[in-house]
């Protein structure tokens, strides 16, 4: 079986009136069919623009596809028309994105949003659609859908509005799914329930997830592979399992040493990252993380380093990796 | 990449201060600045901010351009043509229509701008007390000024203008104004109220009511110069209305005293001639005053696009 | 145990929202607040906290209840009075993005505490302050002339944190200050206040939702729900021994990042929303979501007392869920 999404040297960026912005600088990953691919990074690192990218929603101008292809079951997304896009949004493809309240319809019922979205798809009639979007709501868990389904967007609480959007995504059972920052507005409580459906909706269908967050304990507990973004390019890759275990990247030990772990001993000191994230109008030449790197060296101001594979499954990008760099590193390790 | 092509010393540690880290390296540009740019990108806009230059600068210079002072009449000279001596004509006074015209735009515009100034003072005044107020002040000033805006425009103008001018001569300038801003200020009042009432809530005036700020100082400080986009778009749509309403009293004969001409008056005195076949008496006025009111129209709209963050490319 | 800096009891702060309905967002705490330390007020939203944190520094007037600061009830202070206790309570807000004035320079940012309460002689004076406070929390001189929008989300928040400092305060409550950050960025701020903390003697109030966080920077940690404090205790033991169930669900919902530990973690799963706190119901307010619920928790708001030392508890089975008698 192919993979369903292979995303090959994207680069996209973003024309403005003082020049370009670099967003995407770069970036090849893949997504096979029923896992889940944490995408982690911080605000500015490309991530979103990635997602949106896949979907084609960025507005054109001022973004362009610099360079790359985006393969969505063989077929290059990038050459693809608006009507094709259109016919694939929803259908195939689906998002769901951080705020619910502005993805809704604030002034359509929530039941008729569904319904529109099950005929646009499925040509079904109107009865039969009004059946299945009680069936959706059902599914992911809302109470009293019948009556809920004649409700507007604000009459719901954000948790119930995350469950409205997952109900919308997957009216017409897509091969991928891609979840924009779901939880990061939610609740703890509330956000345990939805990464729960999420989990549940996945066995159920097999759907593929893009996990995009900078929360790294949702990662932890719904993601099988994890992609590490920073300054527009890609840091590592590997299994949830080595990323968390065996961060070669000095950026993802640093990210994962500044999260405070409730498991944790209190009088251990945060580590954090000093600095900030990287303008990516007149992006640095080098490794992006340089300026803030502890461990950085003269070549990586100016060089990009190369993917180095540790296992089958997990690289990462850093100068450390290279044989001339053992020497000035060793003994030196955190 | 040609691996054999790095060497070892570039392999070394790079020596780190804090200070990097926190460098700033995109291009300031200040809000002004911005508004501006992205102001001249429209060219309605820009058309309508050269024309009211260019007429602005007629309306000092024109009258003393031409050799004939507005007042003189020459009665062998009535009711002509544009020609090479009297470049807009004569009316049927004999007086040359060049100079009064542009006479009759410096008024206009005098009296256009300062309604809407008085309008602007009054209304962040009252507006900002409004909205910093508390609900029940707040309440009862609002309805104060929709009592005070409903009663009919025009007819207070009127009745202010008859009142207080010598019948027959029109109104001084003065009691012009004042009959135009009695009612005038209430929607730049509402505007400041709303604004006063958003911003109050957002967070940097809360931090300044934490501190131990007045409500002055948070007015003053904090949501004046916060509002100033919204409160200029206003101010320079307001002040084609108080022209056309200037020109609306001259046409009605309520307006300046003769022998001081203004778009109003000028038009009016065109109409008077107008039965008589001679057009060019009333289109002059006209296209002015059209002209002026289109430029301030394209250009406020221009700069409420350039202020809308939303637009921000 | 020494004399709290701030004594809070009975806090309660009532909204009217029309129609004759009232949003209790926070009805009738009480807690000390030591010298020196960091408390944690959590919950989820609509908890109250937030609200609780503005009241408590009097930017809202309470609905009933006291403050009392110094011996003084501040809510009975007159407005003179109330500025000059003003100095020494600050916030930190949780919008670095809202929290400074877009049109001001980043000097008069800093100075406006300064220039309020005229707290300068000269010019000089006021800028040498600014510099040393942008120096204290790692920015530098050549950012005073900048303006809000040229600067990240962490660096705002440390020029909020200059502003609120410029006074040499006693307290300052933090209102979510990190929520809108990045990861690595909390981690900067949060090593910051605690620096600051240390070397200036500060109190610290930090209200947030992010669990983790607050264990990691609080010494004691008090848990919101609905405008009732549910739970009170040290960071240690609150995290370690919860007693309310809400607490324990709360606990058991925060991902850990550790993909063996997280995996295998017994879960508590609420079921159902946060209920709105508009005219609630005179009875424990997780009554709705707590799989301990008895008729009793349906009909009377449980006392908030004592059950351990230093650790209190609003539960009428509290008792049995320490026993681990509880089915």
């Amino acid at each position: 079986m192919g993979k369903l999404l292979e995303v090959k040297d994207l680069a996209v960026s973003f024309q403005t009136y003082f020049g370009e912005v670099e967003a995407v600088r770069g970036i090849s990953f893949h997504v096979d069919r029923g896992e889940t691919v944490a995408l982690v990074g911080e605000s500015g690192c490309g991530k979103s623009v990635t997602a949106n990218s896949i979907m084609k929603l960025l507005p054109m101008p001022p973004a362009f596809y610099k360079s790359g292809q985006i393969f969505f079951e063989g077929e290059d997304i990038v050459k693809k028309s608006e009507k094709e896009m259109q016919k694939i949004r929803g259908d195939k493809i689906s998002m769901i994105f951080q705020d619910p309240m502005t993805s809704l319809n604030p002034t359509m019922k929530v039941g008729k949003q569904i319904v529109e979205g099950i005929i646009k798809h499925h040509g079904l009639s109107k009865d039969e659609a009004k059946k299945k979007a009680i069936e959706m709501l059902d599914l992911v868990a809302v109470p009293q859908p019948e009556k809920r389904a004649n409700q507007y967007p604000h009459e719901f609480s954000g948790g119930m509005r995350q469950r409205v959007m997952i109900a919308l995504a997957m009216v017409s059972n897509p091969e991928l799914l891609i979840a924009d920052e779901p939880t990061t507005a939610l609740d703890v409580t509330v956000q345990a329930q939805i990464l729960d459906l999420m989990k549940q909706i996945q066995d159920k269908y097999g759907t593929s997830i893009i996990l995009i967050t900078h929360d790294l304990g949702v990662v932890a507990d719904m993601s099988d592979r994890v992609i590490v973004m920073y300054g527009g390019k890609l840091m590592e890759e590997g299994t949830t399992h080595e990323i968390f275990k065996n961060p070669k990247h000095p950026y993802t030990r640093k990210l994962l040493d500044s999260v405070p772990r409730l498991d944790m001993d209190r009088s251990e000191s945060l580590h954090s990252i000093a600095g900030t994230p990287p303008d990516l109008y007149k992006p640095p030449k080098g490794c992006p993380f340089f300026e803030r790197c502890d461990e950085a060296m003269i070549i990586c101001k100016d060089h990009m380093p190369e993917k180095e594979y540790h296992t089958n499954s997990h690289y990462s990008c850093c100068w450390l990796n290279h044989p001339m760099a053992k020497g000035a590193t060793e003994g030196s390790e955190i | 990449m040609d691996h054999t092509a790095y060497t070892k010393d570039m392999f070394e540690k790079v020596k780190r201060d804090e200070y990097h880290a926190d460098r700033i390296t995109r291009p300031t540009i200040s809000y002004w600045a911005d508004v501006w740019r992205r102001l001249k990108m429209n060219k309605l806009a820009m058309t309508g901010l050269v024309i009211l230059i260019i007429i602005f600068i007629m309306s000092i210079l024109g009258p003393y351009i031409s050799k004939f002072d507005y007042r003189e009449q020459d009665w062998d000279k009535i009711n002509l043509r544009p020609n090479k001596e009297y470049w807009f004509g004569t009316d049927e006074l004999g007086r040359d229509l060049f100079s009064r015209a542009w006479l009759g735009t410096r008024y206009s515009l005098l009296i256009g701008v300062a309604a809407a100034l008085i309008d602007f003072g009054i209304g962040i005044l009252y507006g900002g007390i409004a909205g910093m107020a508390s609900p029940r002040l707040d309440a009862i000033m609002m309805r104060i000024a929709e009592v005070v805006y409903s009663i009919p425009y025009m007819l207070v103008v009127v009745l202010i203008s008859v009142v207080f001018s010598d019948a027959g001569s029109g109104t001084s300038m003065f009691v012009l104004i004042l009959a135009m801003t009695i009612t005038g200020w209430v929607p730049m009042a509402n505007l400041v109220r709303g604004q006063v009432l958003a911003l109050k809530e957002y967070e940097y005036s809360l931090a300044s009511e934490s501190l131990g700020a007045s409500k002055g100082w948070i007015l003053r400080k904090h949501i004046i110069p916060n509002s100033f986009g919204p409160i200029l778009v206003n101010v320079t749509l307001t002040v084609p209305r108080a022209i056309f309403a200037e020109a609306t009293l001259g046409f009605m004969g309520l307006g300046l005293q003769v022998p001081k001409p203004s778009l109003g008056t000028l038009a009016n005195d065109g109409l008077a001639v107008m039965p008589i076949g001679i057009f060019y008496q009333i289109l002059i006025p006209s296209i002015l005053i059209s002209l002026i009111m289109f430029s301030f129209n394209v250009l406020g709209d221009g700069l409420r696009d350039a202020l809308d963050p939303r637009l921000r490319q | 145990m020494a004399e709290p800096l701030i004594s809070v009891r009975n806090l309660k702060k009532y909204f009217d929202v029309g129609r004759g309905k009232t949003l209790k967002a926070v009805d009738g705490i009480s807690f000390d607040i030591y010298p020196g330390e960091t408390f944690g007020l959590v919950g989820e939203s609509g908890c109250g906290k937030s609200t609780a944190g503005r009241t408590i520094i009097r930017l809202y007037e309470p609905t009933d209840g006291e403050v009392i600061f110094n011996g003084e009830n501040i809510y009975q202070l007159s407005r003179n009075e109330m500025n000059r206790i003003r100095r020494n309570f600050q916030m930190i807000f949780q919008d670095p993005y809202a929290s400074l004035n877009p049109r001001m320079p980043v000097e008069d940012i800093i100075a406006e505490p300064l220039d309020i309460h005229k707290a300068y002689k000269s010019n000089k004076e006021r800028r040498d302050r600014v510099i040393e406070l942008l120096k204290l929390v790692g920015l530098n001189e050549e950012h005073a002339q900048r303006f809000p929008h040229e600067f990240s989300g962490g660096q705002r928040q440390r020029i909020g944190i200059a502003r609120a400092l410029a006074l040499n305060p006693k307290f300052i409550v933090c209102d979510e200050p990190i929520s809108a950050l990045d990861v690595s960025i909390q981690a900067q701020i949060v090593n910051l206040l605690k620096e600051l903390q240390k070397d200036l003697g500060l109190t610290y109030l930090f209200i947030a939702h992010d669990l983790s966080m607050v264990r990691y920077i609080s010494d004691r940690v008090g848990v919101m729900y609905l405008g009732h404090m549910m739970e009170l205790a040290t960071s240690e033991e609150l995290y370690s021994e919860p007693i309310h169930p809400y607490t324990q669900a709360l606990l058991s919902a925060i991902p850990i990042p550790d993909p063996e530990v997280q995996r295998n973690r017994h879960r508590i799963i609420l079921e159902g929303d946060v209920p709105s706190p508009i005219d609630p119901e005179d009875n424990c307010r997780f009554v709705d979501r707590c799989r301990f619920a008895t008729d009793r928790c349906r009909k009377e708001v449980p006392e908030f007392r004592e059950i351990k030392k230093d650790h209190f508890v609003a539960c009428h089975r509290a008792d049995e869920i320490i026993k681990g008698t509880i089915n």
